[in-house]
């Protein structure tokens, strides 16, 4: 009876003790968390307050009223809207070349035979290696002898041959699924497109999905190459349309800082709904480099 | 454009004999990725280790943390431009609070560079999700027979996740040492590379020799170096890696 009580009274105790720590971690996380937060909690307010009340001190959180003619304001005087509407544009035609050839290229080299293959995919796969920014003048100095800079071709182009990293991904993704489903799809006379488009992408969901996420949040933030192939003030992307705001009003913070939340608004809800994939996607990736 | 010439090594000479230029964003650039490396591999160990935490909300916390990682360069250095400002900043703001007289960040030629580098900070949930991937490889047996032979949790530490976390360590160090090297949006957008050339990094200069002035061809050299610079430092890190990278399943005893 006596020992029973003492098992008892360990238990209780290591149950404390849990329970402790678990309340500590959490004050630990929820403290780092509002650190992280700051900056995005101080933009939201900036964003609005009116222009005196950003420079007030003591600084206060909590704006008077909500000043969210700010958003309004910010998109009138440059036009946001078209910056978007552009960038969208090119998000679209890309994530639809991306569905176009990476499909084509992965199923090659996961499931065709031909001569040659092995060095092919370490072509490809060699090229993820070689930092975009080397490619820079070469590509500029093609693209002007081919009368494209200032279009948005040199920003598409690349996607119709496929990304080396989706190709990469996609291959790994097919080579999971068994080759048994193309044999009994073979049997029953599906040809080798079939195979492709009505047997393997409708199981390959999950890796098409993280491939458009990707092109989406990357040519949303993209601004090197935008920067150095637009021009004309009407054709630039988000990011360059953000960057120009910067310039025209270095002192309207609550404007400058609507600007921003609005740039970032896309990406964070994309975010939000394909967090769990993306994290997973990125962190696997990651390992296996 | 004007039609290239030949002009054989002329830009490698003209580079390492009579452009203090060169010299300087190499510096300024090698600065940033000596101070923003370190704060980018521990920081981001320290956080997977609280997001490896097994308590509820967890993941909660994991998203939240990872949201910088996905705001864009731009978007990221306009906000750090507005908060770190010399006299209306909420960073000086709230050092005054407590009676420190914050620095004039980016446009003090001594703090702009190290200004730039802690921005990395902020974006550290990004290689925390990395590391928490590697953290969650570990197997737990490993855990239990070290507490069961008494080691302690800081030995635990030590002896048995820092070595195995030694493989993800290893990748991110060249993932983040490449990135670092090709820092350029939040000088181009911040600073513009001032104040005083401190934060010029090289590929600033990159950019604006080869897409404002059109000197393409010295352009061209200089990229190429760096591309010589990031290859023989990754070698070089592949070449200690084994004696600090331990891989599992391999005896590594001589």
């Amino acid at each position: 009876m006596k020992n029973l009580d003492s098992i008892q009274a360990l238990h209780r105790r290591t149950k404390i003790k849990r329970i402790r720590t678990s309340i500590l971690t959490h004050l630990v996380m929820i403290s780092l968390a509002l650190l992280f937060l700051v900056p995005i909690i101080w933009m939201l307010s900036t964003a609005l307050k009116t222009r005196w009340e950003i420079f007030a001190w003591p600084p206060n959180w909590f704006p008077e009223t909500l000043q969210w003619n700010n958003f309004k304001e910010a998109f009138t005087r440059v036009p946001m809207w078209r910056f978007m509407r552009n960038t969208f544009f090119i998000i679209l035609v890309k994530i639809f070349a991306e569905l176009l050839s990476v499909p084509l290229i992965a199923y090659g080299f996961a499931r065709l035979r031909f001569p040659g293959k092995k060095i092919f995919f370490i072509l490809v796969i060699s090229t993820m290696m070689i930092p975009l920014q080397t490619k820079l003048i070469p590509l500029f100095t093609m693209y002007v002898k081919l009368g494209l800079i200032d279009t948005y071709w040199p920003l598409v182009l690349p996607a119709f041959t496929g990304t080396p990293f989706f190709i990469f991904l996609l291959n790994q993704y097919m080579k999971t699924l068994p080759r048994d489903l193309d044999d009994a799809a073979k049997i029953d006379g599906v040809g080798t497109f079939g195979i492709l488009y009505r047997i393997l992408l409708p199981l390959c969901i999950p890796a098409l999905t993280i491939i458009v996420t990707y092109t989406f949040l990357w040519t949303w933030n993209e601004f090197l190459q935008p920067l150095i192939y637009l021009s004309t003030y009407e054709k630039f992307t988000i990011q360059l349309g953000l960057e120009m705001f910067k310039g025209i009003w270095s002192v309207e913070w609550n404007l400058l800082m609507a600007a921003t939340l609005a740039t970032m608004l896309p990406v964070l809800v994309m975010y939000f709904f394909a967090q769990k994939r993306l994290i997973g996607g990125i962190a696997s990736v990651g390992l296996k480099g | 454009m004007d039609p290239p010439v030949w002009i054989g090594l002329e830009n490698y000479r003209r580079m390492f004999t009579r452009d203090p230029l060169f010299f300087l964003s190499l510096k300024a650039t090698a600065s940033y990725v000596a101070l923003s490396l370190p704060i980018i591999l521990i920081f981001g160990v320290l956080l997977s280790l609280l997001l490896n935490m097994k308590i509820r909300g967890m993941n909660f916390y994991r998203t939240l943390f990872y949201i910088p990682a996905v705001i864009s360069g731009v978007s990221i250095a306009m906000l750090w431009t507005w908060l770190l400002q010399p006299d209306v900043g909420i960073v000086n703001t709230l050092l005054s609070l407590i009676g420190i007289e914050g620095p004039k960040w980016f446009w003090d030629p001594k703090w702009a560079l190290p200004s730039v580098a802690s921005m990395s900070l902020w974006k550290v949930g990004g290689s925390a999700v990395i590391y928490l991937a590697g953290l969650q490889n570990i197997p737990p047996q490993l855990y239990e027979a070290a507490r069961i032979d008494g080691a302690g949790k800081v030995r635990i530490f030590f002896r048995i996740t820092l070595p195995l976390l030694t493989p993800t360590l290893f990748f991110q160090l060249i993932i983040q040492m490449i990135e670092a090297f090709k820092v350029f949006t939040e000088a181009y957008v911040i600073t513009k590379g001032g104040p005083l050339k401190a934060t010029y990094f090289y590929l600033l200069y990159f950019y604006e020799e080869g897409f404002q002035h059109f000197n393409t061809g010295y352009a061209s050299a200089l990229i190429l170096f760096l591309v010589v610079i990031i290859m023989a430092l990754t070698v070089l890190v592949n070449y200690t890696s084994n004696r600090w990278v331990y891989y599992e399943g391999e005896d590594t005893r001589k």
